[in-house]
């Protein structure tokens, strides 16, 4: 048993905190969200030379060779300054999809170019009839000669309307709800017939509504086996939701941090808030809240990406179940105990909140991930 | 023991649903159920406070001496249902249901004959100028000053968190006549003109993006003490016969027409199948509230005819401050739930009713994450839920 992180791990931790701290406070942030395109790209080529873009990439990808338990501490470290760069949608959902599914060819044209910061990348799995449910796919791809010809439209996919590339799940066989039948298709985003209308997220993402009509696609878009993707997907999904934990755990703390802070020095009725006992319990169940959410990050970031799937999928939701309760209560709580101030959009308490909400709404919800952590029960004895 | 309304009750319920059919328009109701912020834009309001003035409705509470209804407690209690059920605007309290009441109770007869006709045609929108930066939940620690010269004073300091300061035209404030005593005998009840000079308005945009609240600062700000309601010093004494009018507030109605929005969420979303209606869950959470709305609304009438006894209530007013606001905020987390990925979905456009087309398609989706976001105020506002917990516990506990 060890918790401890290794010496380049802890590297890594500092170098990403140090970041946050020097090119990603509450100000910086803003200025950064009112670029055109909501993000910066120069924090994006920062993030490539730091190698952030290449940590989850084999090296014989051409990345760093790091696992789940890196990327654990990256979020955790990045929840902290709430960016919003496209890191998760470009390197952990297409990125990760791409290195796990692609063959070389398909590798050597996308990742090295995402990796150095150069391709800005979406995956599109969802569809607005499955909500969270990645096997819920009415989007068909047929094959015409030696093309494809894709169908149907994606929801809420994450940053979207910026990437370069999609990948985008699609049925070759099969209805709806079957596991059997859907493939995994990457398009260049300005292929015709691909359109997309874009969104913004509460916490300051950029999202889009995907529609596919009558996309002509060349033989190789095809990612993957024909008709066995969901489990590439599965897989892809949960390594990301793993790291949505770790973020939210950054989230959780900072803004239990803060909450502490703020208690000790505003002053009602001649005394601290933080002399309140109510108030003090409230703070004791925040940062309980805290821990629990991050023990399963831990376990999560553990089993993302165990060989055995019920084992990987009991943890990935179990942490993500979690996250999402705990964050909910954390970030209400947080600005309750701010009081008036703490719905104002001025103070980072409301950012942290929104983030922690819409982290809920990503990558399949708690109410989702409760659902199918109860279908994977440990066998009773006897 | 009944819930059975008399006669005359159930001729005033029909007078109600008439006057609802013919004056709540289709556009006045999607208005409302756009509405992400706790009160309806200006226009909206305005609108319908024209319409239940015409009727003699928009001061229901007030002696019909000065224009209003005085309705029973019962007569308000249907109305409530009613509008509720409808679909109806609610009204903004800061004119008909806070300064009103006060002026009426602790005004000259030349103030009264000032304002209050003025409330009613819609001539004054008004604001509360209550809480500042250093004192919310203490507030009789504010440090707003009255000092007198000549017949005027001259008001400095700053309110924070003013509700629709932008729209007012004029301001009730709590201000400090003096620092001598204690702190609540020093304070008093004052009328501003929020178009005197050295007044200014900021903007305070909330997390959602809304712009409801404010800070208002006075900087030298000339206000005849004519203005002043009551004598100096019974500031206090008007803020606690405020508070007390509020009380025996009907909010289960509007709480039980989310119920219903939210069933029909539910039947409409994601693909007009009631797909989540039959999810287990999601029904039996939403069962669970309605449960707990019921138990309000019966609460409600218990209250109400404490009051029309003449009794004052006792902890249920606190109790039924913290009931609205969490059943609320439970309301709109649910509606987070139902949205699905579609929670994380940010409008920027104001006000939603305006806005021409959805990127969604369903346009009640948009209304859904801010409403979520801006209804964690509910449990700030109006005293926050810890002091109403704390006053429920001294009278449990006889302490
Ligand atoms: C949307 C909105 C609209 C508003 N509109 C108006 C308006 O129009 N006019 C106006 O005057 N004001 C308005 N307010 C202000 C509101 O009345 C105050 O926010 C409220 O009184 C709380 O004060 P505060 O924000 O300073 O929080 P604080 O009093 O600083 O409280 C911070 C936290 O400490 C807790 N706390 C404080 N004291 C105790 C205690 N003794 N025991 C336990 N816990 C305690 C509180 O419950 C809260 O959780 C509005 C507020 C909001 C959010």
């Amino acid at each position: 048993m060890d918790f401890s992180l290794t010496e380049e791990q802890r590297l890594l931790q500092e170098s990403v905190q140090r970041f946050v701290q020097d090119s990603y406070s509450f100000e910086q942030r803003r200025a950064i969200m009112a670029n055109p395109e909501g993000f910066s790209r120069e924090v994006w080529s920062q993030f490539a030379e730091m190698g952030w873009l290449a940590l989850p990439f084999d090296e014989a990808d051409g990345g760093l060779g790091g696992g789940p338990v890196d990327t654990l501490v990256m979020l955790e470290a990045l929840g902290e300054g709430l960016v919003v760069e496209p890191l998760v949608a470009t390197v952990l959902l297409a990125g990760r999809a791409l290195a796990q599914a692609g063959d070389d060819t398909q590798k050597a044209e996308w990742l090295a170019a995402l990796m150095e910061g150069r391709l800005l990348a979406a995956l599109a799995v969802y569809e607005r009839r499955g909500r969270h449910a990645p096997d819920w796919v009415e989007t068909r791809a047929a094959r015409v000669g030696d093309s494809w010809r894709l169908d149907g439209s994606k929801s809420a996919v994450l940053h979207g309307a910026c990437a370069d590339l999609l990948l985008v799940s699609a049925r070759t066989a099969g209805s709806p709800e079957e596991p059997k039948g859907i493939s995994l298709f990457a398009i260049p985003a300005d292929t015709p017939g691909v359109s997309r209308t874009p969104w913004q997220t509460i916490d300051g993402l950029q999202a889009c509504e995907l529609t596919l009509e009558a996309v002509k696609l060349p033989g190789e878009a095809l990612v993957g086996e024909q008709d066995d993707g969901l489990w590439q997907v599965e897989t892809v999904l949960d390594e990301a939701a793993a790291a949505l934990c770790a973020e939210a755990v950054g989230a959780m703390s900072a803004l239990t941090r803060i909450t502490a802070d703020y208690l000790r020095q505003r002053k009602q009725f001649g005394q601290p808030l933080a002399a309140f006992q109510v108030l003090q319990h409230r703070m004791a169940d925040m940062s309980m809240e805290t821990e629990r959410a991050r023990s399963l990050a831990i376990l999560a970031a553990l089993y993302a990406r165990s060989e055995d799937t019920a084992t990987r999928e009991r943890a990935v939701s179990a942490a993500k179940f979690q996250a999402g309760r705990s964050g909910r209560f954390v970030g209400q709580q947080a600005v309750q105990l701010h009081g008036g101030i703490g719905i104002s959009d001025e103070l980072s308490v409301g950012h942290y909140f929104k983030r922690l909400t819409a982290l809920d709404a990503r990558l399949g919800s708690a109410d989702w991930h409760l659902t199918r952590f109860a279908a994977r029960p440990v066998a009773v004895a006897g | 023991m009944d819930l059975q309304f008399s006669a005359e009750e159930r001729a005033f319920q029909r007078d109600v649903r008439e006057f609802l059919e013919s004056e709540l328009t289709p556009e006045l109701k999607r208005a409302v159920s756009l509405t992400p912020t706790v009160f309806v834009e200006k226009d909206i309001a305005d609108e319908w406070h024209a319409r239940l003035n015409r009727r003699g409705w928009l001061a229901p509470l007030w002696p019909k001496q000065y224009g209003g209804a005085e309705w029973t407690p019962v007569q308000q209690f249907i109305y409530e249902s009613e509008a509720a059920r409808a679909g109806a605007p609610t009204t903004i309290p800061m004119g008909v249901r806070m300064v009103g009441p006060v002026i009426i109770r602790f005004g000259s007869e030349a103030q009264k004959a000032c304002y209050l006709p003025r409330i009613l045609s819609g001539e004054d929108t008004w604001c509360q100028g209550y809480s500042e930066p250093g004192s919310g939940s203490d507030l009789a620690s504010l440090k707003t000053r009255a000092e007198p010269e000549g017949e005027d004073y001259l008001v400095n300091g700053t309110k924070l968190w003013t509700t629709h300061a932008h729209y007012a035209n004029w301001i009730f404030c709590l201000v400090r006549t003096s620092s001598e005593g204690r702190p609540q005998a020093g304070i008093s009840f004052l009328l501003i003109d929020m178009n005197s000079p050295g007044i200014s308005v900021t903007p305070i945009r909330s997390l959602s993006g809304d712009h409801e609240v404010n800070q208002v600062f006075f900087d030298n700000v000339r206000v005849p003490q004519a203005n002043r309601i009551g004598d100096e010093g019974q500031g206090w004494t008007c803020a606690k016969f405020l508070l007390e009018h509020e009380r025996g507030g009907v909010f289960s109605h509007r709480l039980m027409a989310m119920v219903q929005e939210l069933r029909r969420l539910m039947i409409d979303t994601p693909d007009g199948e009631a797909t989540l209606l039959e999810d287990a869950r999601l029904r039996e959470r939403l069962a669970a509230l309605e449960v707990r709305v019921l138990s309000l609304e019966i609460t409600e009438m218990r209250v109400l005819s404490k009051l029309r006894a003449g009794d004052p209530p006792g902890a249920e007013s606190s109790m039924l401050k913290v009931e609205w606001s969490e059943l609320q905020q439970a309301l709109t987390e649910l509606a987070m739930d139902i949205a699905g990925p579609y929670a994380q979905f940010f409008e920027p456009g104001r006000p939603l009713y305006a806005l021409a087309g959805h990127t969604l398609g369903d346009e009640r989706l948009a209304r859904i994450p801010p409403d979520y976001l801006n209804t964690r105020a509910a449990s700030i506002f109006a005293g926050t839920n810890e002091i109403q917990r704390n006053i429920i516990a001294r009278l449990t506990l006889g302490a």
